[in-house]
């Protein structure tokens, strides 16, 4: 076997292997960058170069920009409260409020070093385990699936800052958006409002950027400054690294954590960030920072979701069956090269599954190293006006959140969605547990209802099973141990005297739950039963809340809102929406180019007070950005009324 | 008015002569639209073909493949439809999940498939396999499989899955299916042990299966069966040694399969294997882009490059060009009423299955 992997690292050494790798880590990093944007839309950027190209290079492309989009995607996250790409969600929490405070840099360092630890420690997993994870994977049945979902579900304790009964309900609503759409058993459109959009499930690009994006750029834009509100990026490029090798404990175990949620084929990689922030959030003794500047809050996430690669190339080169979204695309991308991903690759042709994991090690070194000395200039960002910054983040956003269906319907979700994220985030309702409802919703149901017609209930008794149960009960004890987190929204204290319009909120949550049950009552059992049970439940809870609200000011951190202790000056609210809704409806007219190019000018005209040269140039750049990536993703943009009157030419059709 | 008249006079004028210069794409871009996401099955079948029509198609313009996913393939499809022009710059690859609701009168179904032109369909097969706990060696011993209770993972009740449980329901087997598997998870259950009975499609049980069954873990029993020339049901090419479904049922009953079920399950089972993967032409195409395309494709299959690559990636299979995918599908898109009414009236009985009315 040592020879095999010395052979494959010769392999990977050579020089045209090396160049394909850069490309692909170039690219990985361009798409982790751009929000919204990550390890699938990259994928299939790369895939149709795949066909008819040598299979080491095509490995060394593909594996380059596997490795490195949780990376690349870390400078969204922390420098503009955006997700880089579904992977680095949870290092908001953290690293925004540390690139607001003037720490970027050192969040950044600590951030990249550990991604690259932990794209290590997946390498180093997916070697040891190769040849033995057999086993392992089948002993993990539908019935400890379901637990590792209920695991994930109980991070929500401790991610729900001040309130966890709004915690618990935000969870529920993230739970039946996620089972929205056509029952896996019956293929009745339950939860789907009459909407065809629905019927296949809400994307979660849709729903993270809905949920995490809007809100932040809304809320920034309101602010009207640059988004760090310390000028300089801070030096602390070794604090850092060494806050990393301090907190070596974490690391290690986020790795692992990362690794293990990977390697579980239906999970899903993108929950690994939320279950190692938990995990680091439960562990510690002193939980007063998270959600507020604590450099674990980034180590926890970052090095969970580099070490998912290599986690999820474990099922998928043995059985075939992708572990993460862009490892599905990457197998499709195996097949083309004429290789038969399955237990006969891994015993007949070692040597490419060690060139695989060769080029995952050292693609992770070069696309932290690469971040590193490309970081002072992205850091820039953050210190030019937002008003700026804003238009070409929504433009992005728009075209990413487009990607998930190319259809209308990604466009209108995300703004419904970003509106309730707007709302959540003012009244307190903490945001985190609904995208963990959401990402766990279908892996829960599913493997529940698999697991009782598989096995009846005797999975209950199952050794792993109790073993996971054990695992959460432990966790959600040493979360509950020391105390609450303060994770909230940017720290205000929200304490109000005027109640009607969070009363008229949480009457809206109560219609939602009370519409959810409505809707499930008319559907066959299988379709009905989990998420009826939830929103029951939920239901009750959003009764209480607005119960309380009601009574009216107190003491009771359900009643909160942020817009209590604004600053004086702040922009209004409605003035940001009337924008999206003249981005819309400009759209809506003229389809998406033009109606952008029209939004794009206006808002640089009326908002940032640019002069006119300067305004067309950024909004020619902007088309131009458009352009290539149709050109690029092969796609045609949302079509207005325009359009469906003149055939309008490239790329305005 | 009257230069109205004359306007539309000429236009059709210029459209009656417009097919007798031969198609030319030079410079062209053709839109391949795949109406799966990205790396599917579907997706890399189409992608295995784009290089080799554009080679073949005269002028050797540029193919794209576009992946436009959704609804199981109904979202793609009812775009494709509503927007592509008859210009041979626009074709469609769809699958059986394409055909399937189309069908069933699934609601969301804006396509009508017999309009469009099917220039090439690419068959697959597919075959069961049961673990060898059920003590079964091949298709004689399934009577003595009658009475256990089997689970089987399924993708859903309306999916492609469907007709694997009408074969094992027309087989007497008593198989209680468990959805919301797909293919892959589904045999990752069958290997746990979770489910006991399985099936794959060709490419699928190559790579998968067969392994499973040479280290003694499956057992296989029966392929679907392909359609020969007089439209009857023979062995898979690629499983010359397995018997095809009704062979086997005959195996073990002594009698040929019949009835309502049976004739449900051969028209599903051609919609959704044996005429699998069609590429289609958008309506009211020009016959001479047509002839452009049947003659390319004709020359696509032919080609010893393509030959050698497509018995790996497409099964052994022959691949139907021109009049026979014609042929083809019309056999796919058909369905006695009669049949399609017992299918419905099944799936609502066995599974609960509400049809949402069109």
């Amino acid at each position: 076997m040592l020879d095999v992997v010395g052979a494959a690292l010769l392999n990977v050494l050579s020089g045209t292997h090396l160049l394909y790798m850069l490309v692909g880590v170039g690219v990985g990093l361009l798409v982790g960058i751009l929000p919204g944007l990550g390890g699938i839309a990259g994928m299939s950027i790369l895939l149709p170069f795949v066909y008819g190209m040598d299979t080491i290079s095509a490995l060394a492309l593909l594996i380059g920009l596997l490795a490195v989009v949780p990376t690349g995607d870390t400078f969204t996250s922390i420098l503009m409260g955006i997700p880089g790409s579904a992977a680095s969600q949870a290092t908001i929490l953290d690293g925004f409020p540390m690139a607001k405070r003037g720490e970027a840099a050192r969040a950044l360092s600590a951030a990249f070093f550990s991604s690259m630890v932990g794209g290590i420690f997946g390498a180093l997993v997916l070697t040891g385990f190769i040849l033995v994870a057999r086993p392992v994977i089948l002993a993990f049945s539908s019935a400890e699936l379901f637990m590792l979902t209920v695991l994930g579900l109980g991070m929500v304790g401790v991610l729900s800052g001040s309130s966890f009964v709004k915690g618990l309900l935000s969870c529920a609503l993230g739970l039946l958006m996620g089972l929205a759409g056509a029952a896996p058993a019956t293929g009745e459109w339950r939860l789907a409002l009459g909407l065809e959009y629905v019927v296949d499930g809400l994307p979660l690009v849709v729903v993270a950027l809905g949920i995490f994006a809007i809100p932040e750029i809304i809320d920034l834009l309101r602010r009207n400054t640059a988004i760090a509100e310390v000028a300089a990026l801070g030096r602390g490029w070794l604090q850092g690294i060494r806050d990393t090798l301090r907190e070596w404990g974490i690391v290690l175990r986020c790795s692992g954590i990362g690794c293990l949620i990977g390697a579980m084929p239906g999970l899903g990689g993108s929950v690994a960030d939320w279950m190692a922030y938990g995990h680091a959030v439960q562990i510690a003794k002193d939980k007063s920072r998270f959600g507020r500047g604590d450099v674990r809050g980034v180590l926890a996430p970052e090095s969970a979701n580099n070490a998912v690669a290599g986690g999820a190339l474990i099922p998928t080169l043995l059985f075939g069956i992708p572990g993460s979204g862009s490892t599905a695309i990457f197998l499709g991308g195996l097949v083309l090269l004429g290789i038969q991903p399955g237990i006969m690759l891994v015993e007949t042709q070692l040597d490419l599954v060690y060139t695989i994991i060769w080029t995952l090690a050292i693609a992770n070194i070069v696309g932290a190293g690469l971040c590193f000395g490309v970081s002072p200039f992205v850091a820039r960002l953050t210190t030019l006006p937002y008003t700026y910054v804003a238009p070409f983040m929504l433009m992005i956003i728009f075209f990413a959140a487009y990607q998930a269906t190319t259809d209308w319907g990604d466009i209108l979700a995300l703004i419904a969605i970003g509106v309730l994220g707007l709302y959540m985030r003012r009244f307190g309702w903490p945001r985190p547990p609904l995208i963990i409802g959401f990402v766990l919703a279908d892996g829960a149901e599913n493997y529940l209802y698999q697991a009782i017609q598989f096995q009846g209930w005797s999975w209950l008794w199952r050794p792993g099973v109790l073993i996971i149960a054990a695992i959460t009960i432990a966790s959600m004890w040493a979360g509950a141990r020391y105390g609450r987190t303060p994770i909230d929204e940017g720290g205000a204290s929200g304490r109000v005297r005027d109640t009607r319009s969070q009363f008229v909120f949480a009457l809206f949550m109560v219609a939602v739950f009370a519409y959810a049950v409505v809707d499930l009552l008319r559907w066959s059992f299988l379709a009905k039963a989990f998420p009826l049970g939830i929103a029951l439940i939920a239901l009750a809870g959003a009764v209480l809340v607005a119960a309380v609200i009601l009574r009216g000011p107190s003491t009771s951190l359900m009643v909160f809102d942020t817009e209590a202790d604004t600053a004086p000056g702040t922009a209004s609210l409605a003035r940001y929406l009337l924008w999206l809704a003249g981005l819309l409806g400009a759209s809506g007219l003229f389809g998406f180019v033009i109606g952008l190019a029209l939004f794009f000018a206006a808002f640089l005209h009326f908002e940032a007070r640019s002069p006119l040269a300067r305004n067309g140039l950024l909004t020619a750049s902007a088309v131009a950005f458009l352009a290539a990536m149709s050109y690029t993703f092969v796609l045609d943009f949302p079509r207005g009324l325009l359009q469906q009157v003149v055939e309008m030419p490239w790329p305005l059709r | 008015m009257r230069n109205l008249k004359l306007f539309a006079a000429g236009l059709a004028l210029l459209a009656a002569l417009a097919p007798v210069q031969a198609a030319d794409f030079s410079g062209k871009t053709i839109e391949f639209v795949v109406p799966f996401p990205t790396a599917g099955g579907s997706d890399v079948w189409a992608r295995f073909f784009a290089p080799f029509v554009a080679e073949a198609l005269p002028g050797k313009p540029t193919v794209v493949v576009k992946n436009v996913p959704g609804g199981g393939s109904i979202t793609g499809t009812n775009q494709f439809v509503q927007r592509a022009r008859p210009d041979g710059l626009s074709i469609l690859g769809t699958s059986g999940s394409t055909q399937l609701p189309y069908l069933l009168d699934d609601a969301r179904v804006r396509y009508e498939l017999k309009d469009l032109v099917p220039v090439l369909v690419s068959p697959t097969g597919g075959v069961v396999y049961v673990n060898p706990s059920l003590g079964a060696k091949d298709a004689r011993d399934i009577g003595k499989m009658r009475g256990k209770k089997m689970k089987y993972g399924s993708q859903g009740p309306t999916s492609l899955d469907l007709v694997p449980v009408l074969a094992f329901e027309i087989m007497g087997l008593d198989v209680d299916p468990v959805f919301g598997l797909a293919r892959g998870p589904a045999r990752l259950a069958f290997e746990r042990g979770e489910s006991l009975i399985d099936y794959q499609t060709s490419s699928a049980y190559l790579r998968n299966v067969v392994p499973l069954i040479k280290a003694g873990k499956a057992v296989p029993l029966f392929s679907w069966g392909v359609l020969n020339a007089q439209g009857e049901f023979v062995r898979d090419p690629t499983f010359p040694d397995l018997p095809h479904f009704a062979e086997a049922y005959e195996i073990a009953y002594g009698k040929k399969p019949s009835g309502t079920a049976y004739e449900a399950f051969k028209a599903f089972v051609v919609a959704g294997f044996a005429a699998q993967k069609p590429i289609f032409l958008p309506k009211g195409t020009p016959k001479d882009i047509v002839d452009a395309y049947v003659q390319a494709l004709d020359k696509v299959v032919k080609t010893p490059a393509f030959k050698e690559k497509s018995g790996k990636e497409l099964g052994d299979y022959e691949q139907a060009v021109g009049p026979a995918a014609q042929a083809a599908m019309k056999v796919a898109l058909t369905i006695d009423p009669a049949a399609k009414a017992w299918v419905k009236d099944w799936l609502a009985r066995r599974f609960e299955v509400k049809f949402e009315k069109k």
